[in-house]
This record gives C-alpha cells, sequence and structure tokens, in this order.
C-alpha cells in the first residue's frame, strides 16, 4: 500500500492538485463523456498519489496529464476498443451532415464544435485538446502523448485539417 | 496549390514553436505564398472560433468531493517507523480504492500486448519496492495461515489461497491489500534467506498459463494463471528462489 509522507502529501497537494481540471478536460474530450471522465480521472488521480514518490520535479502537469492520458487509453482499450482504431472519415461524415440531429444543433456553435471535434481519432483529438484547449507547447504534447516533437506539429496539422472540414460540413446544414 | 512549407513550417510558426532563424526564413517565403497566407488566416480563424466556443471543461464538483476524500485517505501514514499507523485512514483509502475497482468493473488483466505486460510488471515491481519503504505495512503482520487469510479475504473480495511454506524455507510473513491496474488486489509476503518476496493475487477470466519471467529495475518477477487467478511474485531474491516458490505455489493451488 502506498503511503505519502506529511512532507509528500504537502507536495502533491501544492504540485498536483492545482492541476485537477487539466486531468479532468482531458479526460472528458479523450472519453467524450463527463461521467466516464470523471471516473478515469479520479483514478488517474489514484495513480499519481501513488506514483508521487518517483516524481522528482519537473512540469507537474505534463506529468499528471501523461497518467491521465495513460488511464484513459488503457479504459478505451477495455470499454470501446473500436474506437482506438477509428480513423476520420470524410465520406461518412459528410453523409451524416443533415440528420435532424445534426440540423437542431447548428445554431449552436459550442455544441457544433463539440461534435465536430468528437469525430476525430482520438490521437487527434488529443493534440487539439492539449494545445488549443490546454495551452501545451509542442515540448509538453510530445512528453504527455509520447510521441516526438516532429510528430506532434503533423499531428496537429492532420488535426487541425480534418476539424476544419468536420466544421465545414456541419456548417452546411444539409448534404451537397 | 498545395505548398511543401505548409506542412513542415505552418504549423510551428502558428503556434510560435520555430526558432528565430526558421520563424524568418518562413516569413520570408509568406511574403509569396497565397497558400501559407490564407491558412494562417484560416488557422486564426478556427482557434478563435475554440476559444470563442468555450470547450475547456473544468473539473465536476463532484470529481473535487471524490479526490479529495481518497487523497487524503492515501496518505495514510507518515513514513518514519516509529509512528503508528492509523487504521481509519487505511480503512478510508481502502473503501476509496476498491470502490474504484468497482466502479471501473475491472475483471481481468488483458496481457494482449508486450506493452501492457511490461506496464503491469512495472507496477506490480513498484509496488513491491513501495512495500520496502520504511515505515508501517498497511496490512497484517502473522505466520497464521488462517488468519492471514481471514484478514484478506474479506478485503480482496475473494478467496486468496493462503499457504505458509516455511518447511520449504518461504516463511509467510503477512498479507496486505494493494492496487494495481486500479483494480484491488491481495499480496502474501514470503521471506526467503532474509528477503521479502510478493506474491500478487487477483482474479481473472483468463485461462491458465504457464510461468513468465522477467526483471525491472534489478527485480525478478514471475507471473502465471491457474483456475480464474493471477499470481505475480516479485522480488530481488535469487531468480531460482521465486520458481520454487512458484512450484509450491501451484502444487498447493
Amino acid at each position: 500500500m502506498s503511503e505519502l509522507g506529511l512532507e509528500d502529501r504537502e507536495r502533491f497537494e501544492q504540485l498536483v492538485l492545482p492541476h485537477v481540471d487539466a486531468a479532468f478536460n482531458l479526460a472528458r474530450w479523450l472519453l467524450r463523456g463527463r461521467t466516464d471522465a470523471e471516473d478515469v480521472a479520479q483514478e488517474a488521480l489514484l495513480r499519481a498519489c501513488r506514483f508521487f514518490r518517483g516524481f522528482h520535479g519537473g512540469d507537474a502537469r505534463a506529468w499528471l496529464l501523461q497518467i491521465v492520458r495513460n488511464t484513459c487509453y488503457t479504459w478505451l482499450e477495455k470499454n470501446r476498443p473500436l474506437e482506438l482504431s477509428m480513423e476520420f472519415d470524410e465520406e461518412l461524415h459528410l453523409q451524416t451532415c443533415a440528420t435532424p440531429e445534426t440540423l437542431a444543433i447548428a445554431g449552436d456553435d459550442r455544441k457544433r464544435l463539440t461534435v465536430a471535434l468528437e469525430t476525430l481519432p482520438p490521437r487527434f483529438r488529443e493534440v487539439l485538446v492539449l494545445r488549443e484547449l490546454e495551452g501545451c507547447s509542442y515540448k509538453e504534447i510530445a512528453a504527455i502523448t509520447s510521441i516526438p516533437i516532429g510528430t506532434v506539429m503533423s499531428s496537429l496539422s492532420r488535426a487541425r485539417r480534418q476539424l476544419y472540414t468536420a466544421l465545414a460540413n456541419s456548417s452546411q446544414g444539409a448534404c451537397p | 496549390m498545395k505548398c511543401d512549407f505548409a506542412d513542415s513550417l505552418l504549423q510551428g510558426y502558428f503556434d510560435g514553436e520555430l526558432s528565430g532563424r526558421r520563424a524568418a526564413e518562413f516569413e520570408r517565403h509568406l511574403r509569396n505564398c497565397v497558400h501559407c497566407a490564407t491558412e494562417l488566416v484560416d488557422l486564426d480563424l478556427l482557434r478563435d472560433r475554440l476559444q470563442l466556443g468555450q470547450l475547456y471543461e473544468p473539473a465536476t464538483a463532484s470529481l473535487r468531493r471524490k479526490i479529495n476524500a481518497p487523497l487524503h485517505g492515501i496518505a495514510i501514514a507518515p513514513t518514519t517507523a516509529a509512528s503508528q499507523p492509523r487504521l481509519w485512514h487505511w480503512l478510508a483509502a481502502a473503501t476509496a480504492l476498491l470502490f474504484v475497482a468497482i466502479v471501473l468493473g475491472r475483471v481481468g488483466p488483458r496481457l494482449s500486448n508486450d506493452d501492457y505486460q511490461a506496464e503491469l510488471a512495472g507496477e506490480i515491481v513498484d509496488a513491491h519496492v513501495r512495500s520496502l519503504q520504511p515505515g508501517p505495512m498497511a496490512g497484517i503482520a502473522s505466520d497464521d495461515e488462517r488468519f492471514v487469510k481471514g484478514w484478506l479475504d474479506g478485503r480482496a473480495g475473494f478467496a486468496v489461497p493462503v499457504r505458509d511454506f516455511a518447511n520449504g524455507g518461504f516463511a509467510l510473513k503477512g498479507g496486505r491489500i494493494d492496487v494495481i491496474e486500479g483494480r484491488a488486489v491481495a499480496v502474501l509476503v514470503y521471506e526467503r534467506n532474509r528477503r521479502p518476496i510478493s506474491v500478487f493475487i487477483w482474479r481473472t477470466r483468463e485461462p491458465d498459463t504457464s510461468a513468465r519471467t522477467g526483471s525491472r529495475q534489478g527485480f525478478q518477477w514471475v507471473d502465471w494463471r491457474k483456475r480464474k487467478m493471477e499470481f505475480c511474485a516479485v522480488s530481488d531474491a535469487d531468480p531460482v528462489d521465486l520458481e520454487q516458490l512458484h512450484q509450491l505455489i501451484d502444487s498447493s493451488a
């Protein structure tokens, strides 16, 4: 059983707990839902607490988000394995763009952005969330996702293009 | 029109991640490239739209409530060997962790690939190392099979096979509950030539396997499954000793 001493506990509260919002936000976007995100973020924080002795300073947010990301992927592998092999399908997106549901939400840009972002494969979604919502640098994204910086840049490029396509389709409101 | 600069430098320039020299190089290019200039405007519009959409979702109040309890609960005891463990803290932590395990409905590890197995072995070795830290052990110290079993069964949620192999050179020292991959697991502690060995045991739905072995950070581990239970023994003892303990447990299970 992991035991944090008083000093470690204080350090944990000072360094890691301020990033609970970041942890939840990343989990929410990777899992596409608040309820699952709450459970998985909670588990990730417990793991962070247990592994805290192995954290020797540095970027606590990146350290925590790395654990959150791994916990999310483990959860996805177990619960929604198909999602991890998901590719962005422009055709599919075009075909579904005019359902009553998408038309109904077309008036609300926040919802439209949410739907568009959620259609991206997780690996593209996460770099966008980390960059645009969390404001991470390429170096931080590379540390969190364990991918080289060059790949961070090309993933962001593809992610932005896909998001752009998804948004363009949904704003048309009807299939061309 | 496709521009070669677009993929390699445009994103980095937009995100302010290029070095001064590279940024200047890109700006020179930008003066003559309509494609990149247009793309840059599009990227800007997209970023503005994402900001205006207020997509950032901060932690819910219920998550904050939940993590405060178990996190305080986990920090159960000071690391000085002289102090006493605080039982209520330990119980709070165990309850919270079991809750997480139940909520997530984790039933068995999937050792489907090397990465996963390495991660699992890593967690188990980490857990063993943590148990070696000075301080009170959050568990039960006893060489009495039935006593250790009684303590573990209720907390692990399944019938833990507890055997003392003192005659075979592996003296039972006690048991504890640990958490591996978000799931509460039973741990038996043996001693061989004054070296502690942790045997992690949890329920699985996977079929039986013969022993797989590995080492990590100077610790050896041997993992096997039998009768819907997975065992993983970890120690810095001689690998031959671990194999011997594996045989003893396997033949008694």
